[in-house]
């Protein structure tokens, strides 16, 4: 990651930087929302810059912030060599209004982790071609990676088996298993012979 | 039935003209974990595809959020999951980073060994699938029977065959073996014969090499748009590897080259393939010379190391180190860090977030394989549908990877 | 073949009722015997226990010694599913859609953790075992399994087939007769890689 970049777009986009650093030696710039199609299409076009790779778009989710979203752009330069991690920030605090252009028409790669981001989050690309889900089912309500959807919140899509104690249907106790073989658990727990551990 | 002796106009009948609709569905023999693909067939060529991955989306993410740094291990461990060693270690490498501590030499060593072995698991089984999808059952069988064999060394070593979770923030979960020197040579020397004697019968198959040249191909532009890294991209003429280009661990100290294909079609994928697991062999002979037989593994940092036992249970200093890495976790300072090394499949990255606090903020795994099946889409359209099997197989989609 | 021939000679003998009932359980033992060792196995594979069940077809741990040798692609051609590797919310109603292709008898062996109790996964988007969509019979934990436990639970099934018995159970973790006996298979398996 060369600070040359971010010299190059502070240049370019002295109005849309809202902030630098380089931290543990990765060049991240944060760029207004409204600036991010530019500054990115400038990233691949430029020819000092020439980021002709798309590594990653991601999300990070701060709930307690204003704009909640951060949506993070990893970018690569075969030719050159050098990386660097563009930022934006975008939604409200109930996780609306999250809206950002599509960079699909730079980098194909980005047709993908935009829709991923879309799925997990809920950030709109304006101009995407196909936003929809893509690892979570069309029938699923809500975006999993916010903060604020529990993680064990299932929304199955058949219904579960109506069988009695489907909690806990598999036998567990010790008589039930095997009909031949030493069962080496077959001890109750109070057995303090522990010579059947190898 | 029209009679066959009429003089019919072709616009005069009435022919039902569109196309058929083909679900490649997520339970498939040829699909490599679970993918479907909805064709558009005409005939058999495929118009248009809709690849719908996500069938194996298991929460990674999300749970990441849910422990401790290194509760994590045994969930990249799951994301590619041929070869577990080399995910251990570029999250290690990433919390490292963010720590900005460097392992021993002794452990770097053995990182390599671990995670070039691991390599080689990935590609056997990869260019053994894709035969036995063609046809190829006998050389399917000895690479998974090579296969078995570094499984073994891996059960020597870490105590599992597949998942290991062995890797650890500031070295390795248990040093090495005193065999491990003379079991990796022996491992990587029947390997090499294992390839020898596969590219004996695949090379020269007729069938083979009619199936595979020039069937899959990709453009490097379109390649690079794309995201792709790996051997897909090194198939396409770039030599990008990781390893090379920002050397990792004592990577830029043994020697070995990068294979590059040209026609970028499957059949130079499967090539690289097998030829990068020779220079994995090369890489594992050059780091057992190297490896010093006894010196730490781990990095001594009380922060984020536990302590050895003995210390544990005497030492107060011992007690208060081991009570706060286990109960707190191990604290990775404020901040975010993207840290990328060379995967089975391409560049696997990783951006961490972190709050300061023991549990992780954010962990984004950066999917190699994730936007190489994005491509998958380009790969096939225009193709017969028997080509989607050596295309398929041929990108290396592992389910866990790309769906995490 | 013996047996075959016995029951054979037994189902002549016409009327009794004694007789008949005879036959007729000979009859379901010869069946069993038959169903249990030509299993068709539909591999139902999403996750890294492919990687475990690719390792038990290999010739080192060949599962077609127990008979069941031909994987069939198709459930209406199969009559024990191996749901191997984790069950995403998503891919239940596949499962379950399989599991209703085949036709009876059938059997369900659950084969790692993550098919049979659903694993670490306690999250959006996993099934937490296969027995919620459909029935098991069989249940080989492991994260992977180790490819004895796996030849273990198709002993475990054909077991159970014999008998008739459809009640599930688990594979319960035993220590390798051989290395009990002390035949020093793991001192041989060393000598074997270390040999140049």
């Amino acid at each position: 990651m060369s600070k040359a970049l971010i010299d190059l777009i502070k240049k370019n986009f002295a109005s849309a930087v809202l902030e630098t650093h380089a931290l543990y030696g990765d060049e991240t710039a944060v760029v207004e929302a409204s600036a991010w199609k530019e500054v990115a299409r400038f990233l691949r076009d430029n020819a000092t810059a020439s980021m002709d790779m798309l590594t990653d778009l991601t999300v990070v989710d701060f709930p307690e912030r204003e704009p909640r979203f951060e949506i993070v752009a990893h970018f690569h330069s075969l030719t050159k060599g050098h990386r660097l991690r563009v930022k934006t920030r975008t939604g409200d605090s109930e996780g609306d209004d999250a809206e950002v252009d599509s960079l699909t028409d730079l980098w194909a790669s980005a047709n993908w982790l935009e829709r991923e981001a879309f799925d997990m989050f809920g950030v709109v690309f304006r101009g995407h071609p196909d936003l929809r889900r893509i690892l979570m089912y069309p029938e699923f309500e809500g975006h999993p990676l916010r903060k604020d959807y529990p993680a064990d919140k299932i929304q199955p899509l058949i219904a579960y088996r109506d069988v009695p104690n489907i909690e806990k249907v598999a036998p567990f106790s010790v008589d039930e298993g095997m009909s031949f073989g030493r069962q080496t658990h077959s001890r109750s727990r109070h057995d303090t012979d522990d010579s059947q551990v190898n | 039935m029209e009679p066959l002796d009429q003089e019919l106009d072709e616009a005069e009948l009435e022919m039902p003209t569109e196309p058929m609709l083909l679900n490649v569905g997520p339970a498939h023999p040829a699909m490599h974990g679970t993918v479907r693909c909805v064709m558009e067939l005409s005939g058999e060529i495929i118009e248009h595809v809709d690849v719908q991955v996500g069938y194996l989306h298991r929460g990674f993410e999300k749970m990441c959020e849910r422990g401790t740094w290194s509760q994590v291990f045994p969930y990249v461990d799951r994301c590619n999951y041929v070869s577990p060693m080399l995910n251990n270690v570029g999250f290690a490498l990433a919390c490292e980073k963010m720590l900005g501590v460097t392992v021993p030499e002794r452990c770097q060593w053995y990182r390599m060994i671990l995670g070039e072995l691991a390599r080689m698991s990935d590609h056997l089984t990869c260019d053994g699938a894709m035969a036995m999808e063609l046809g190829a059952f006998t050389p399917f069988l000895w690479m998974i029977k090579a296969r078995e064999m570094i499984w073994d060394l891996m059960e020597e070593e870490t105590g599992a065959r597949l998942t290991h979770s062995f890797g650890r923030v500031g070295g390795m979960a248990s040093p090495p073996t005193e065999h491990l020197k003379e079991n990796a040579r022996a491992v990587v020397k029947h390997i090499l014969s294992v390839i020898d004697e596969c590219e004996k019968l695949l090379l020269g198959n007729r069938i083979f090499l009619d199936r595979l040249e020039g069937v899959g191909v990709i453009s490097q532009a379109d390649a690079i748009s794309l995201g792709w890294t790996g051997p897909c991209l090194r198939a396409t003429g770039i030599p990008y590897d990781v390893r090379k280009s920002s050397p990792y661990l004592k990577y830029g100290e043994v020697d070995f080259d990068v294979p590059v294909g040209s026609a970028s079609d499957c059949f130079d994928r499967f090539m690289v393939r097998l030829a990068e697991m020779r220079q994995s062999a090369r890489i594992v002979e050059q780091c057992c010379e190297r490896m010093a037989d006894s010196g730490p593994v781990n990095v001594s940092d009380p922060r984020i190391i536990l302590p050895p036992k003995e210390e544990v249970y005497s030492t107060i200093e011992g007690t208060i180190q081991h009570f706060k890495i286990v109960m707190e976790g191990l604290k990775l300072p404020a901040g975010e860090v993207y840290s990328y090394s060379e995967g089975g499949n391409g560049e696997l990255g990783f951006y961490l977030v972190s709050d300061g606090s023991g549990t992780p903020y954010r962990v984004r795994i950066r999917p190699p394989c994730f936007l190489i099946t994005a491509g998958l889409e380009r790969v096939i359209t225009g193709a017969m549908m028997a080509d989607v099997v050596p295309s398929f197989g041929s990108l290396n989609m592992i389910g866990g990877e790309c769906d995490r | 073949m013996g047996e075959l021939k016995q029951s054979s000679t037994q189902i002549i003998e016409p009327g009794g009722s004694g007789g008949a009932q005879f036959a007729t359980t000979r009859l379901e033992a010869v069946l069993a015997w038959a169903q249990k060792y030509s299993l068709f196995m539909y591999p139902f594979v999403t996750a890294c226990c492919g990687m475990e069940f690719m390792a038990v077809s290999s010739p080192r741990y060949d599962f077609s010694r127990f008979g069941s040798e031909a994987p069939r692609f198709s459930p209406r051609q199969s009559d024990l599913l191996w749901v191997v590797g984790t069950i995403t919310q998503r891919q239940a109603p596949i499962l379950k859609r399989i599991y209703e292709q085949m036709a009876e008898p059938k059997w369900v062996l659950a084969f790692g953790t993550c098919a049979s109790c659903g694993g670490f996964y306690d999250n959006y988007a996993c099934v937490a075992g296969v027995d919620k969509v459909i029935p098991c019979d069989v249940y080989v934990p492991g994260c992977p399994p180790r490819p004895e436990a796996v030849l273990d639970g198709l002993m475990l099934l054909q077991d159970k087939i014999q008998s008739g018995n459809r009640t599930p159970s688990i594979v319960k973790p035993r220590q390798d007769p051989a290395v009990e006996q002390n035949l020093g298979l793991v001192q041989l398996r060393k000598s074997r890689t270390s040999v140049a």
